[in-house]
């Protein structure tokens, strides 16, 4: 019996991957779950981030924090795109056009005629070698127990960790002020807080930018170990993204961090099962099969978890998001 | 002003004689020529009115005359057509609504909206202005906020226990009552310490003895030298607490007076044909019966040429 897949599933934990969930679910909670907003295209935001990083980096040689900049700057811009036809329409119309948008993106950038730029289906590759030159961290292996990393491996999942860790404490800052109140009033009623002489359309638009700069420099920390593939940022992971948030908590800050991680694990650990079933002959299944039935599992842990705990793993019962 | 000493408690209001849009002694709000339209119909169409300062002004008038409409028009969270309006001196038609707010205009809504999700103290302090802690920089230094955060939260106590709602200080609004929560929306309302308060329909969904301590506090708000201007259905209200009442009818306002002499107006029995009213249409002469029932066949006979909204 081969249960590598334990091991697999523990890197899960701590894995870019997951830090880089994490991140993009926080941007996603501080639009949908703290201010009500809609938006359906995480994943573009994640696609506009990581390459206006890759781009910057391989295409125009910046310095790592200078990609860093321009992947902030890029989000804004989509932000600023999407939000000032939308955000004073019904929230629904936010939902359709930051769906079509994103979508929009990932098949602009898989477009032949921009490979020179953007790599087209292939994606990019080699973006990490600003990142990993500033590596204090000595070539060698490390880890604990069976887990072990390569120098670069650990050196993106300490910085990343350690910047998810501020962003969540800087969210949970804004969250509890005067400004974080605003926000969260207008997710109850944003005539009300019109009404008080709140001006609803910018904290709108802040937070819609907020959220999204977190989904692309969420994309810096997945694509620095890898690389970046365009069908990585398709509608399904922005449903991913919902699912972790509802997952964790949509009205907290730590919530999208805890169902990052448990959304990882498990996903991993329901994908190492389904294989070491379907090779015991156990399940009448092919292998080309086990891919969508994991994530059968996960729309069913979906529609269980807002059935049985709507406000999430890490939200107070009297603040579930759906009651 | 010799035919308005009677019915008037305290220092005259207009100039002249009582009619629809005449001028007032010290207007807060002067409108002119406001005009809104949905798909043909004339939902809001004012020539001209003004609205007294320092007094409580009750706008009445049957289902879809268009009081709320105009509410909305005022307070920027509506388009007209067509029409300017000034509050306190400045013109702020085109204004939006947040900014009217905060010139010291603020309003509720029929449908009260708490803030369900949050504690009365939130939705409190969430009323008040000048809280630099509401800009995203700033919010993220406590120390710039802090101070303005103390006196606010005070003065939120304080009308809390105003409104006996300071032991619900720390539950979410969603745990209130019906009553309880419009008692939550005026209070906020007063947060900011506004020049004048619109009341939509302030006694709809109240219980009685609810009534009588909102009316008490209606009252307060005119003590403090503040502008009321609310829409109500039910006339003991207006009767009781009103200086002025404005009537609206097929969104024009046909009749202005003090209270007792709007509620023996014939144009305002004919606009509300006896409902809501105390004074018994069997009251009425045969002569008046006669002309009222024609009134409501000509108003059913127009309400069937067009699609009233």
């Amino acid at each position: 019996m081969d249960l590598s897949f334990l091991l697999l599933a523990l890197g899960q934990l701590i894995s870019p991957q997951t830090i880089a969930y994490a991140l993009a679910a926080l941007g996603l909670a501080v639009q949908f779950g703290f201010t009500g907003l809609l938006n359906f295209g995480q994943a573009g935001f994640m696609a506009i981030g990581g390459y206006a990083f890759a781009i910057t980096t391989l295409r125009l040689g910046f310095p790592f924090w200078l990609a860093v900049l321009s992947t902030i700057v890029a989000t804004t811009v989509m932000a600023l795109i999407l939000g000032i036809p939308t955000l004073r329409l019904r929230a629904d119309y936010l939902a359709i056009v930051t769906i079509a948008a994103a979508e929009i993106v990932r098949y602009v950038v898989k477009t032949p005629d921009l490979i020179p730029l953007t790599g087209g289906s292939d994606g990019l590759n080699g973006s990490s070698t600003t990142f990993d030159a500033l590596n204090p961290i000595p070539p060698g292996s490390y880890g604990f127990g069976p887990l072990r990393y390569d120098e670069n491996d650990l050196w993106i999942i300490i910085v990343g960790w350690i910047f998810v860790l501020l962003v969540a404490l800087l969210v949970r800052q804004l969250m509890r002020s005067p400004w974080g109140r605003v926000i969260k009033g207008i997710r109850e009623d944003e005539d009300a807080v019109r009404s008080l002489g709140k001006n609803v359309f910018s904290y709108k638009m802040q937070s819609l930018i907020l959220g999204g700069a977190l989904g692309g420099l969420a994309t810096i920390i997945n694509i620095i170990p890898t690389s970046l593939q365009p069908d990585n940022y398709g509608t399904q992971t922005t449903f991913f993204l919902l699912t972790i948030i509802l997952l964790g908590g949509a009205t907290t800050v730590f919530g999208p961090l805890v169902g990052a991680i448990v959304f990882w694990v498990v996903l991993s650990l329901a994908d190492g099962v389904l294989s070491l079933l379907i090779s015991s002959h156990v399940l009448p299944i092919s292998t080309v099969q086990q891919g969508p039935i994991r994530f059968i599992i996960v729309g069913v842990a979906l529609m269980l978890i807002v059935i049985f705990r709507p406000s999430g793993l890490v939200g107070k019962k009297r603040e579930a998001f759906f009651a | 002003m010799p035919d308005t000493t009677a019915s008037a408690a305290q220092a005259p209001l207009i100039e002249g004689a009582p009619a629809p849009g005449v001028k007032k002694v010290d207007p807060m709000v002067v409108a002119d020529g406001v005009q809104r339209t949905f798909g043909g119909v004339h939902a809001v169409d004012v020539d001209h009115v003004e609205i007294p300062r320092g007094a409580i002004t009750a706008l009445i008038g049957p289902n879809g005359a268009g009081k709320t409409t105009f509410f909305n028009l005022l307070t920027g969270f509506d388009k007209p057509n067509k029409g300017t309006w000034s509050f306190d001196g400045k013109p702020i038609g085109g204004v939006p609504a947040y900014k009217v707010a905060r010139r010291g205009m603020i309003r509720t809504f029929q449908l009260t909206k708490a803030l369900s999700m949050l504690s009365v103290m939130e939705n409190m302090r969430l009323g008040a202005q000048a809280q630099p802690g509401e800009n995203i920089a700033r919010a993220l230094i406590p120390g710039l906020w802090k101070p303005r955060e103390q006196e606010i939260t005070d003065r939120a106590r304080d009308l809390l226990a105003r409104f006996k709602l300071d032991t619900k200080a720390d539950d979410f609004a969603a745990s209130l009552s019906g009553g309880q929560r419009k008692l939550l929306e005026m209070a906020r309302a007063l947060m900011s310490q506004p020049k004048m308060i619109m009341l939509d329909e302030p006694m709809a969904g109240v219980n009685p003895a609810l009534t009588q301590s909102l009316l008490h506090h209606i009252l307060d708000l005119k003590q403090t030298g503040m502008t009321v201007l609310f829409v109500e259905h039910d006339m003991h209200v207006v009767r009781e607490i009103a200086d002025w009442v404005i009537v609206m009818a097929e969104g024009r306002i046909v009749a202005e007076g003090y209270p007792d002499q709007v509620m023996s107006d014939q144009a305002v029995i004919d606009a509300y044909l006896g409902s809501h009213h105390d004074t018994d249409l069997g009251d009425l002469s045969e002569e008046q019966q006669a002309e009222l029932l024609d009134e409501t066949q000509a108003a059913v006979e127009r309400e069937e040429d067009g699609t009233h909204g």
